[in-house]
């Protein structure tokens, strides 16, 4: 397969090789993350007039918190360097270990040290403002050679097909002079060298000063296989880096994170750990030595957790029997359902994860936890027993607990238990919705179109009338779902925000408002601390109507009216007037909130305001709807 | 206003704005975004920049209010405000800002002020200017339908 380096490639397929469509760049997921309302609001527009998703935010943090949330639901991200809460650098970093997502810096700030500082904390370039258009016409280029960085290893992984590998080598090189502060060259040329030789390469890789690893789904997914073929006795890391076959893995990177996997099972029965781990003196030395740092594991492996929660997902999914013939567009996915898949029988030890959780439980709950658990072994499972001692239900439980590995394990177990029916429906829905997240989010910032932004590849025709009703004009396909799976996400906000308390977290309740509303609406559970204009938003995507007047409408029927706030005589408001300027009150707006803010403007609001003051009335608010495994951004991965 | 007319008004308004170096290309930029879809993007814009930058200028002014300080924050400060201004393509308010940051640099407090005022200035007066011209642009955009036959 050639590629050619202009917009339109004549791929032969839209699913498996580069993933591109034949309309590609068209729909080009960006976010673009900037203080400045003013070069926002242009970038947007030229973001906008490219044919790209547009979504826009003002606030690192809750770029960074959307683009947790959203893990696939973009493809570049462009940021600003001098930002007031934290530096770009910064954020560009985290994006980097996170998501490995390609990231522009801009500033009008064209010194040679700032540019270089781009350069070296891995900006895929480096934009001079005032930006132009033709900067910007150009920028898909780094998403493509970021995907035939990552295509390669997986089609290493999959198809150990030599010639894959000979052909994205050479489509590296056609690709790599166009940019300017171009990382793609190091990389690539460092994948060649690393690939060519694999005895040496690990060598080599260590000691280039190369990014800390991150372990995605996919690379525990290859882990785990790993350590299942070699047998918890033979789980060496050496060997299991081997059976990887990932090149840029060094085995000092397997180490630690047989180590962390290690950490995270020391609360298991021994019966589970030699199911999944071996006998937990073979390969791990003294488990027991683990046992009372919950919290440093915890902080340790969070990385781990959300992509855990990935896998869990799709533990579940595979669980339901559902058959999900979606072709993901990335060969992320399959990976994460393969390797579920045949972990889920039901002879598997039960593991106790439970460890610590009384048994005052209802039995069957409990049982049925357990059940769901088994799957879930090897995940990173950690329960801190104490803090649970004193709940008997399940809610409370969720609600202590401090690790989001838990709650979705059994929020999960919680959904199989009582509601497996509904299950493989809406779990087939997250998948589509999660694998189709670009023809909704997105802005209607495209010229007078109506018609579908970026239709992904990966869209099947089967239930999910969500997709083909949007319209450009940005708004979830979450919205409309309904889903327990959707809403889990927004339970997941709610914990996280709970338990850990930073305020970056807390405003993602308002970008999960809809599917908490959806959820209340689907379960009949009242939760007083979500609600929020349901039939106002619920209706707002399909219907397509213009983001003025959803903005304006949005804003009237809860907050303060902001929008009568604004002085100045813009027609087309937009939500960065200064009264909305109130730093301890604003929510990122997601794609989620579409409704709301149509142009998927990521930005706190006097909302969030009366969101968080319903929220803090309510303690636990997930626990009752059982949800949490369906992490639907994780799921992609 | 007669078609004709107005076209010749904006016309000359546009070129004064220009050749006077009130404006820069990037305002250019900003009237080959305005289209259907958009059609009061230039002046949105030109609003939201306005709204915005007040804060910057205040800011400033807070700092200097009591005396010599912190040259570096007000250095960050006027760089995002001149970041600000260039994305509309202000050309003078830049250079007064690049003044204005010179004076930090050396740590030249009575330059600074000065500069600062500069700025103002510059600043008040490309918006009255361009409040102006956007009047006429606007009716003009409305009858013509497209950027490039108002510019013609």
């Amino acid at each position: 397969m050639s590629l050619e380096v202009k917009p339109m490639f004549s791929s032969s397929s839209l699913k498996s090789g580069d993933g591109f469509s034949d309309q590609f760049p068209v729909g080009l997921r960006v976010l673009v993350v900037d203080d400045d309302p003013t070069c926002l609001r242009i970038m947007e527009k030229m973001l906008g007039n490219c044919l790209y998703e547009v979504t826009k935010c003002n606030c690192a943090e809750l770029a960074l918190q959307y683009l947790r949330d959203n893990k696939n639901g973009v493809d570049v991200v462009i940021s600003d360097v001098h930002m007031p809460d934290m530096d770009g650098f910064k954020l560009l970093e985290q994006v980097g270990l996170e998501m490995d997502l390609p990231v522009i810096m801009m500033s009008a700030d064209d010194s040679k040290d700032v540019v270089m500082k781009g350069v070296t904390h891995g900006a895929c370039d480096y934009l001079i403002k005032p930006v132009r258009m033709e900067a910007i016409k150009n920028i898909w280029q780094h998403v493509v050679r970021k995907k035939k960085h990552e295509g390669k290893d997986k089609d290493f992984v999959n198809s150990g097909g030599v010639e894959d590998e000979d052909q994205k080598q050479k489509v590296f090189e056609d690709g790599d002079y166009s940019s300017s502060a171009n990382e793609g060259n190091s990389n690539s040329r460092k994948r060649k060298v690393e690939e060519d030789d694999d005895a040496e390469e690990r060598d080599d890789v260590s000691t280039h000063k190369k990014p800390r690893v991150v372990w995605t789904s996919e690379l525990h997914v290859k882990f785990m296989n790993a350590v299942d073929k070699l047998g918890i006795e033979k789980a060496v890391p050496k060997k299991i880096l081997e059976l990887m076959n990932v090149p840029a893995l060094s085995r000092e990177n397997v180490a630690s994170h047989l180590q962390v996997e290690q950490f995270f099972h020391h609360n298991r029965r021994v019966d589970s750990i030699t199911r999944f781990m071996g006998p937990p003196n073979a390969a791990f030395g003294n488990a027991s030595a683990f046992n009372g740092v919950d919290i440093q594991g915890l902080a340790a492996a969070r990385q781990l957790q959300q992509q855990n929660l990935a896998a869990i997902q799709a533990a579940a999914l595979g669980r339901a029997s559902t058959k999900v013939s979606v072709s993901l567009p990335s060969h992320d996915n399959r990976n994460i359902f393969n390797f579920e898949n045949p972990r889920l029988n039901n002879d598997n030890k039960q593991i106790d994860l439970l460890h610590g959780i009384p048994t005052t439980m209802d039995p069957k709950q409990l049982a049925s936890l357990r059940q769901s658990a088994s799957t879930f072994g090897h995940m990173n499972m950690h329960v801190p027993s104490p803090a649970v001692q004193n709940n008997p239900s399940m809610n409370q439980m969720l609600q202590q607990s401090r690790i989001q590995g838990l709650n979705g394990q059994s929020l999960n177990a919680a959904i199989n238990s009582n509601h497996v029916s509904n299950l493989p429906a809406n779990v087939v829905q997250s998948v589509l919705s999660t694998a189709i997240p670009s023809t909704v989010l997105g802005r209607n910032g495209i010229g007078n179109v109506q018609g579908p932004v970026y239709t992904s590849s990966s869209v099947p025709s089967s239930g999910v009338g969500l997709i083909t009703e949007f319209p450009s004009n940005s708004f979830s396909f979450l919205s409309n779902s309904g889903t327990p799976a959707v809403t889990s996400k927004g339970m997941f906000q709610n914990m996280k925000s709970e338990i850990r308390g930073p305020r970056a977290l807390v405003p993602s309740h308002g970008a999960f408002n809809e599917l908490n509303m959806n959820m209340i609406q689907d379960w009949g559970m009242q939760n007083a601390g979500l609600t929020f204009e349901s039939p106002l938003r619920s209706n707002m995507g399909v219907l397509g109507i213009s983001p003025s007047t959803l903005v304006q409408q949005g804003f009237s029927s809860n907050s303060k009216n902001v929008q009568g706030q604004s002085k100045s005589p813009i027609v087309n408001s937009s939500l960065s007037e200064n009264p909305l300027r109130n730093e301890d009150e604003r929510i990122p707006n997601t794609g989620f909130e579409n409704g709301l803010f149509p142009e998927q403007y990521i930005q706190e609001d006097d909302l969030m305001t009366a969101l968080l003051k319903q929220q803090d009335g309510t303690g636990h608010v997930e626990g009752e709807f059982g949800f949490g495994g369906f992490h639907l951004d994780t799921l992609p991965q | 206003m007669e078609r004709n007319q107005l076209r010749r008004q904006a016309a000359y308004m546009r070129k004064a704005l220009f050749d006077q170096g009130d404006l820069d290309d990037q305002f250019i930029q900003l009237e080959d975004l305005q289209d259907e879809a958009n059609p009061t993007f230039v002046e949105e814009v030109v609003n939201l920049f306005y709204s915005d930058s007040a804060r910057f200028i205040e800011n400033i002014e807070l700092i200097m209010h009591n005396g010599p300080s912190d040259f570096e924050k007000l250095d960050n400060i006027m760089h995002q405000f001149k970041g600000s201004s260039s994305s509309i393509g202000a050309k003078k308010v830049k250079k007064e800002c690049t003044q204005f940051q010179e004076c930090c640099k050396a740590g030249n407090f009575e330059g600074c002020k000065k500069a600062l005022k500069e700025v103002k200035q510059e600043h008040a007066a490309l918006r009255r200017k361009l409040e102006s011209y956007l009047q006429v642009f606007q009716i003009l955009y409305k009858k013509l339908g497209h950027i490039k036959r108002v510019r013609s």
